[in-house]
C-alpha cells in the first residue's frame, strides 16, 4: 500500500473551510503538548490568551489596532499571491507609507487647509507602498528579475530609510538628540474611536469588500484569475499579463502602504522606532490562511492580532518565557501550509495490486 | 472525513472550556493586600548584563521588603508604541508601581501614566515625567571613565579601543565620551572605534560587530550593549576588554579587566517603600558613584596594583566632588573647546550630549 497526491481539479468549498479550521486546532493541540512540557496547563495558557485578546472591551481595542496593518497587508499581499506574484515586501512597503504619510504630516500641514492634511497624508503614504512594490514589479515584468529576492531585501532598504531619517534628517530638535521626529501636529492625527482603536479599522473592512468585489465581478478581476491560474491560456485570450501584473502589485502595494500611513497618523503620532514590527510578515500568513481571500482575510487579520495580543499573556499570566508566544505564532503556520496541500491535492491510497501502483 | 470530522467536533466542544478555565485566572487578583509591582524588560534577566542588573534590583526589593510585596516582570518587549498594551495591562490588573526599563518605552510609559493617576510610574533613562512619573537613571559615565584610564593602561600608546555601541542616543554617547577621556587621560594618542549596532539586545549582532572591530586591529574591547557577547569575542582572540552592566569578569573570566556597573537595589527598595509609605514625589533621580547606583566591579588580577590604585584615586576624587569627567577642558572630534578650562558642563548638557570627544574615530549621524 502507498499513498499518492492527486491535484484536484478544483478546489472544493468544504476543504476550503475546513482545512484551516483543521490546521489551527492542530496547530493548538502541538502547542498543547510543548506547553504540557514547560509545566503549563495548556487550557489555562489559551484560556487566558483569549481574555488577554477577546475577553473585554479595552482588550479588544488592542487586538483591532494590530487587526488593522494585518487585514491590509494581509489584503495587499493576498492580492500579489493570487497572481504567484511572491511580495514578501509588505513591511518595506508598510514603512515606506509611513515615512511619507510623516513627510506630509510634518512639512506640508502649514500649507494645507486643515481637513486636508490627513487625506493628503494617507493617499500619499499609499502611492508611496505602491511605489515601493513597483519596483520588484518592474523588474519582473521587464527583466523577469525574482521578486522575491527584490522585495525582501528592499524592506531593509525601507527600514534603514526610516532609521536615517528619524536619527538624522528628521529628528526633533526639542528631542535632546534622541531618536524620532516631533509629534505631529493634531490635524494629522487620525481619530480614534475607542482606546487606541482608530477609523482605520472601517476603511480596511470596506476596502476588503470592495477588494472581493473586484475581484469576483470585474473583467479585471477576472483577468487576475486566469493571469494566476493559466498565463499562457490568459495570454492567447489576449490579456496584457504584464499590466495585469504590474497594476495588482501597485495596488498590493497601495494597501501596505496605507497601513503604514496609518500606524503613523493613528498610533504614534510621530515616525520612530516601532514601526516595522513584523505586520509585513505577518500578513503572509494572514493572506494564507485566509486562502487569498480578502473578505476571510479580515477575520483572519482580526484572529493573528488576538494571538499576538494574547501572547503577552503567556508571560504575563502564566510566567512562561516570552520565546513561548512566538513559537505559538510560528506554530499556525506549519499545519496552515501543510494543510494548503489538502485543498489543492487529494491523498489517494493506492493498494499494492492495483495497476496505479507504478505511479 | 468522518473521523477527521469527529475531531474537529471533540476539539470544538473543548474550546468554549478553555475559555472558562482562563476566566477564572482573570478574576483572581494577583497576591492579596500586598503592595504589586510590575518591571517591563527589554530584554532576559539572563543576558548576564542590563536586564540582569535591574532584576537583580527586583530581586533586592522582594528581599528586603519581603511579604509586603510582590513582584513580577515581562521580558523582551519591544520599545516603541506597542509597550503602551503590556504597561496598560499591569495598571488594568491592579499593579500599584510599574518600572520600564529602557528608553523607547518613554512615550507608551507618558501615555499610560496619564490614564492612571493613582498607579506608581518609574521609567529608566528618559526625560519626560509627570506627577505619577518619575524616571531614574546613573551617572554611569563617571564609571565609564574609570574604565577608560584602566584600558589606556592596558594597551599600547596610540592604539585603538573597538566599542560597540547600542543607539547614538545621549546615554552612549556621553558613556563613550568619558571612556574615551579616561583612556586619552593615560594613553594622550590612542584612538576610539565606534560601531552601532541599533539593537540594545541581540546577542548575534553584538559579538558580529565586535569581530569586525577586531578584523580591523583594535587591541580591546568594550561595549554599551546588554550581553556578554562583545567580551566573549574578544576573549577568543586571547584579547582583554572592558565590560559593562555587570561584573562580567564573574561571567566571561579574568581577560575582563573591570567593567562599569550597575546596582539598581538600593534605590528601588527605597522608591518603592516611599510608594508605600505614601511619600512618594515624581523626580529625576540622577545618581552616581557616590550615591552607588553605578560602581566599578572588583578588578581583575591582570590590572597592575599601581593602576588600581590610581583608578581609586580618580574615583575618590569624583565621590568627594572635587572633580568630574566633563569638567573643561573638553574638546570635540574637530578639536573645538566644548567646556572651556575650569568651567563645568551643566546636567542639561549632559543629558542632551551629541557630540563626540576629540579621539573618537565615528559618527553621530549615523
Amino acid at each position: 500500500m502507498r499513498f499518492v497526491f492527486e491535484k484536484r481539479n478544483t478546489v472544493s468549498k468544504k476543504a476550503f473551510v475546513l482545512v484551516p479550521l483543521v490546521a489551527f486546532l492542530v496547530s493548538l493541540f502541538l502547542t498543547g503538548i510543548l506547553l504540557v512540557v514547560f509545566k503549563a496547563n495548556p487550557f489555562v495558557t489559551y484560556g487566558s490568551m483569549f481574555v488577554g485578546a477577546f475577553g473585554s472591551w479595552v482588550n479588544f481595542t488592542e487586538t483591532l489596532v494590530k487587526a488593522i496593518p494585518l487585514m491590509l497587508t494581509g489584503i495587499g499581499v493576498g492580492l500579489a499571491f493570487r497572481l504567484k506574484f511572491w511580495n514578501i515586501g509588505a513591511e518595506g512597503q508598510l514603512v515606506f507609507g509611513g515615512v511619507t504619510a510623516t513627510w506630509v504630516a510634518l512639512f506640508w500641514t502649514p500649507f494645507l487647509p486643515v481637513w486636508m492634511v490627513l487625506p493628503i497624508a494617507l493617499l500619499f503614504g499609499s502611492i508611496a507602498g505602491a511605489l515601493w512594490a513597483a519596483i520588484p514589479g518592474v523588474l519582473k515584468v521587464s527583466l523577469k528579475v525574482d521578486e522575491t529576492l527584490v522585495s525582501l531585501m528592499l524592506n531593509y532598504v525601507a527600514i534603514l530609510i526610516a532609521q536615517g531619517l528619524y536619527y538624522g534628517a528628521w529628528i526633533d530638535p526639542k528631542g535632546m538628540g534622541f531618536p524620532g521626529t516631533m509629534m505631529f501636529p493634531k490635524s494629522a492625527w487620525l481619530p480614534r474611536f475607542s482606546g487606541r482603536a482608530h477609523v482605520g479599522l472601517f476603511v480596511a473592512v470596506l476596502l476588503g469588500f470592495i477588494m472581493w468585489f473586484v475581484l469576483n465581478r470585474t473583467k479585471w478581476g477576472f483577468e487576475v484569475k486566469m493571469v494566476g491560474q493559466n498565463p499562457k491560456a490568459a495570454k492567447v485570450m489576449g490579456v496584457k499579463i504584464g499590466k495585469t501584473v504590474l497594476s495588482a502589485i501597485l495596488i498590493s502595494g497601495a494597501f501596505s502602504g496605507l497601513a503604514g500611513a496609518f500606524e503613523v497618523t493613528a498610533i504614534s503620532h510621530r515616525l520612530q522606532q516601532g514601526l516595522a514590527m513584523g505586520y509585513g510578515y505577518t500578513a503572509i500568513i494572514v493572506a494564507w490562511m485566509a486562502q487569498l481571500n480578502p473578505i476571510a482575510s479580515i477575520f483572519v487579520a482580526v484572529l493573528m492580532a488576538g494571538l499576538l495580543v494574547g501572547g503577552d499573556q503567556v508571560q504575563m499570566m502564566m510566567g512562561l518565557p516570552s520565546a513561548m508566544g512566538i513559537v505559538l505564532q510560528g506554530m499556525i503556520l506549519f499545519p496552515m501550509l501543510a494543510g494548503s496541500l489538502f485543498t489543492d491535492y487529494k491523498l489517494k491510497i493506492i493498494s499494492k495490486e492495483s495497476p496505479e501502483a507504478s505511479v | 472525513m468522518k473521523k477527521g470530522l469527529l475531531l474537529l467536533m471533540a476539539m470544538l466542544v473543548l474550546l468554549p472550556s478553555m475559555m472558562f478555565a482562563g476566566g477564572d485566572k482573570e478574576t483572581a487578583a494577583p497576591g492579596d493586600g500586598k503592595f504589586k509591582v510590575a518591571f517591563i524588560y527589554i530584554g532576559l534577566p539572563g543576558d548576564l548584563g542590563w536586564t540582569y542588573e535591574q532584576d537583580q534590583g527586583r530581586k533586592m526589593i522582594e528581599d528586603q521588603l519581603g511579604d509586603k510585596v510582590e513582584t513580577t516582570y515581562v521580558e523582551n518587549v519591544p520599545e516603541g508604541p506597542d509597550a503602551a498594551r503590556i504597561i496598560r495591562q499591569y495598571a488594568q490588573k491592579g499593579y500599584n508601581m510599574i518600572f520600564a526599563t529602557s528608553f523607547g518605552y518613554m512615550d507608551p510609559m507618558v501615555e499610560v501614566a496619564a490614564e492612571f493617576p493613582d498607579v506608581y510610574f518609574e521609567h529608566c533613562s528618559g526625560y519626560k515625567t509627570s506627577d505619577n512619573l518619575a524616571t531614574y537613571f546613573g551617572r554611569m559615565y563617571q564609571a565609564r571613565y574609570l574604565s577608560g584610564i584602566v584600558a589606556g593602561k592596558a594597551i599600547g600608546q596610540g592604539e585603538a579601543v573597538g566599542y560597540v555601541a547600542a543607539f547614538p542616543i545621549p546615554e552612549v554617547v556621553r558613556g563613550i565620551n568619558a571612556f574615551t577621556i579616561g583612556l586619552r587621560k593615560v594613553n594622550p594618542t590612542a584612538t576610539v572605534k565606534v560601531v552601532w549596532t541599533n539593537t540594545w539586545y541581540d546577542p548575534v549582532k553584538e559579538r558580529e560587530a565586535a569581530v569586525a572591530l577586531l578584523d580591523s586591529g583594535v587591541k580591546l574591547i568594550t561595549q554599551h550593549q546588554d550581553t556578554t557577547e562583545p567580551q566573549k569575542a574578544a576573549q577568543e582572540r586571547g584579547l582583554v576588554s572592558i565590560g559593562y552592566d555587570s561584573d562580567m569578569g564573574s561571567f566571561v573570566g579574568d581577560s575582563v579587566l573591570v567593567s562599569p556597573k550597575w546596582h539598581w537595589g538600593s534605590y528601588f527598595v527605597k522608591t518603592v517603600q516611599d510608594a508605600m509609605d505614601g511619600t512618594w514625589v515624581s523626580h529625576s533621580y540622577w545618581g552616581g558613584l557616590k550615591e552607588g547606583v553605578v560602581e566599578l566591579s572588583p578588578f581583575s588580577s591582570r590590572v597592575p596594583q599601581d593602576v588600581q590604585d590610581m583608578v581609586m584615586a580618580e574615583k575618590d576624587n569624583i565621590v568627594a566632588g572635587s572633580w568630574d569627567v566633563f569638567w573643561g577642558t573638553v574638546k570635540d572630534q574637530d578639536g573645538k573647546v566644548v567646556v572651556a578650562d575650569g568651567a563645568k558642563m551643566a546636567d542639561g548638557d549632559m543629558l542632551g550630549m551629541n557630540f563626540f570627544v576629540e579621539g573618537v574615530a565615528g559618527n553621530l549621524g549615523q
